[in-house]
């Protein structure tokens, strides 16, 4: 598998995931004013501030360049991961439902938190067994889950909440304690927190690795 | 033409801002304040307002969470 990990202007996690993508294959930097996404299998859209989160997070970032190729790529049934603010920018493009609202906690906040993985069998979570709990960090101001009540059980019907909060955990106000939800054709997956800060025990957990692993099966059978 | 666009959060959406500005309030000894919603004033120069709409229902505003209003203003008297 080879994973284009996005650069813009105020990211800051992109060497975080691409250290993480790289123990799962190849990594490739992709800068946001470039619109050649090199061949990838996938793409992570990383964590950070990107264009100083100006307007909205993720606001500009969705019309750089390079996610005009991320757009077309999803549409073609490519693997797109968002992170954080990465996961704001798809949100802004489209490519996921919802909205990230400033955290009810009205703080910044970087903390551990335990997650349920709420759906096993995605492309994102498959190398997860069944109510298996994610302890990775999360670090933001701007991650509170926000749809209409309509969109939310749509969601929720339609098995798109990948990872939801545990009890207690949900410090942003996200509705309904969702932490990450994936598009109806289940191709692209956003959340919050940081898998890719949690593949290493020297940080403390390695739960996040989970994530990139299901992601190399997922192209990997697509190979066959 | 000048033009503004007044970008606020949805009703019934929780405004963490708004919150914290209107506890703030007692301390400084104002009282009776209450419903505090922070928004976002966009002021800018436009050739062809009818733009305006588009504008700001694909960048200023994010329709899922925020309403915008748009106020078209007298031009600038020439300096």
């Amino acid at each position: 598998m080879k994973t284009g990990i996005l650069r813009f202007p105020g990211s800051c996690d992109e060497l975080d995931a691409q250290l993480a993508a790289a123990l799962v294959g190849e990594t490739v930097l992709l800068w946001h004013g470039d619109r050649d996404l090199q061949d990838v299998d996938a793409v992570i859209v990383p964590g950070g501030f990107s264009y100083g989160d100006y307007l909205r997070a993720g606001a500009i970032a969705r019309f750089s360049p390079v996610m005009e190729s991320v757009i077309e790529f999803a549409g073609d049934g490519g693997l797109v991961l968002g992170i954080c603010n990465g996961f704001q920018v798809l949100c802004e493009a489209g490519l996921l439902p919802g909205a990230l609202l400033p955290n009810a906690n009205r703080r910044f906040t970087f903390r551990q938190v335990e997650l349920e993985v709420v759906e096993g069998g995605t492309k994102f979570t498959s190398a997860c067994p069944p109510g298996e709990l994610l302890s990775i960090p999360a670090k933001h101001g701007s991650g509170r889950f926000y749809a209409d009540e309509a969109t939310l059980s749509e969601l929720e019907e339609g098995g798109q909440v990948v990872v939801r909060y545990l009890p207690g955990q949900n410090f942003n106000g996200s509705l309904r304690d969702i932490a990450g939800v994936r598009n109806a054709a289940g191709n692209v997956f956003g959340l919050m927190p940081h898998p890719e800060h949690a593949v290493d025990a020297l940080t403390g957990s390695t739960d996040g690795l989970r994530i990139f692993e299901s992601m190399r099966s997922a192209v990997d059978g697509a190979h066959v | 033409m000048r033009a503004r666009v007044l970008v606020r959060p949805k009703q019934g959406i929780l405004d963490p801002q708004g919150v914290a500005v209107e506890r703030a309030l007692p301390a400084l000894g104002f009282q009776g304040v209450t419903e505090v919603r922070i928004g976002r004033l966009v002021e800018l120069e436009i050739k062809d307002p009818a733009q305006l709409e588009q504008i700001s229902a694909q960048l200023l505003a994010n329709p899922l969470i925020e309403d915008f209003e748009i106020e078209l203003l007298e031009d600038a008297p020439a300096a």
